[in-house]
C-alpha cells in the first residue's frame, strides 16, 4: 500500500506539473516514474513485499513553445514544458488505485479471518 | 503424535497451511506491478502429505548404536509450506518480466479465504463437540 502511494504521488507531481513552463530547458520540471522492486522476507523466503525505492526521471527533452509574451520566455521568446503525457499519466493512477484497494482488499480479509480465528472456541 | 493432530487430526496441519498460502497469494498481489516478479502459490496437496508425514514421524529421533549409545539425530528439513512452493505457469508473458495475472491472483485469495474458514469451521465444530463431551451437558 505504502509504494502504491508513492506511485500515487509521483503521478500526482506529473499531472500537476504539467503547464509548469521556464525558460530554461535544463531546469524544466522532468516526468517522474516509480520503479517497484521486490523486497523478500528474511525470516520466510517463500513471501516478498514491495518496496518503492527507486523514483527515476524521465529522460525525454521538455517541449519547446514560442511564446515572447511569456515572463519567463528566454531570450529568443521561448518557454519550455516538461514532456508529460497526460494520458499515460492518468492510465498509472488508475492502474496505480486499483492495485491500492487490492490491497486493501487483501488487508481486510486477513483481519477477518484473523479476527475469527481468535473468536475459535466461543 | 502430538496434541493437536490427535485432537483435530488433518485440519491442524491444515489451517497452517492454508495461512502460509494465504500469505504467498497476499505477496503475489502486493507484487502486481514489480517489474520481474514471479509469481508463487504453494503446491498444497504435497504440502499437506508433507505435513502429514512430518506430524507423525517428528524430525528428531533417538537410536540406540551397538556399544549401548543412544544417538540423537535432527533432521533439518524445510518446512512443508516453503518445500512447496511453486512458480505459477503464466497464462500470458508481459514484457516486463512479471508473471503476476491479478484476476487469477484475486481468485484464488478468495478461494483460499474461504478453505480457510471452512478449516477453521471444522476444529470449531471439534472443539464444541469435545466440549460437549467433557461437560456432559
Amino acid at each position: 500500500m505504502a509504494a502504491q502511494t508513492v506511485r500515487l504521488n509521483t503521478v500526482a507531481s506529473n499531472l500537476a506539473n504539467t503547464d509548469s513552463v521556464t525558460g530554461d530547458p535544463n531546469t524544466a520540471y522532468r516526468a517522474r516514474e516509480t520503479v517497484f522492486s521486490a523486497v523478500v522476507d528474511q525470516t520466510n523466503p517463500g513471501l516478498a513485499g514491495v518496496n518503492a525505492g527507486q523514483i527515476t526521471e524521465s529522460t525525454l527533452p521538455p517541449l519547446k513553445h514560442f511564446e515572447p509574451g511569456n515572463p519567463v520566455a528566454d531570450a529568443q521568446g521561448y518557454v519550455y514544458a516538461p514532456n508529460i503525457d497526460p494520458v499515460a499519466q492518468m492510465v498509472n493512477m488508475i492502474s496505480s488505485a486499483r492495485a491500492y484497494q487490492a490491497d486493501v482488499e487483501v488487508i481486510n480479509t486477513a483481519k477477518e479471518l484473523a479476527l475469527s480465528t481468535l473468536n475459535l472456541g466461543k | 503424535m502430538d496434541t493437536t493432530t490427535s485432537l483435530f487430526g488433518i485440519h491442524a496441519a491444515a489451517l497452517g497451511l492454508r495461512e502460509a498460502r494465504l500469505d504467498v497469494l497476499a505477496s503475489n498481489l502486493a507484487n502486481t506491478d514489480t517489474p520481474g516478479y514471479k509469481a508463487r502459490d504453494i503446491d498444497f496437496a504435497q504440502a499437506l502429505t508433507d505435513a502429514t508425514n512430518a506430524a507423525n514421524a517428528p524430525n528428531v529421533k533417538k537410536e540406540s548404536t551397538a556399544d549401548g549409545k543412544t544417538s540423537v539425530t535432527i533432521s533439518t528439513e524445510q518446512d512443508p509450506a516453503t518445500a512447496a512452493l511453486r512458480y505459477r505457469i503464466p497464462l500470458q508473458p508481459s514484457l516486463d518480466g512479471n508473471t503476476v495475472d491479478s484476476d487469477f491472483e484475486h481468485a484464488a485469495f478468495a478461494r483460499a479465504s474461504l478453505e480457510y474458514k471452512a478449516s477453521l469451521q471444522f476444529i470449531d465444530t471439534r472443539a464444541k463437540t469435545l466440549l460437549t463431551a467433557i461437560t456432559g451437558q
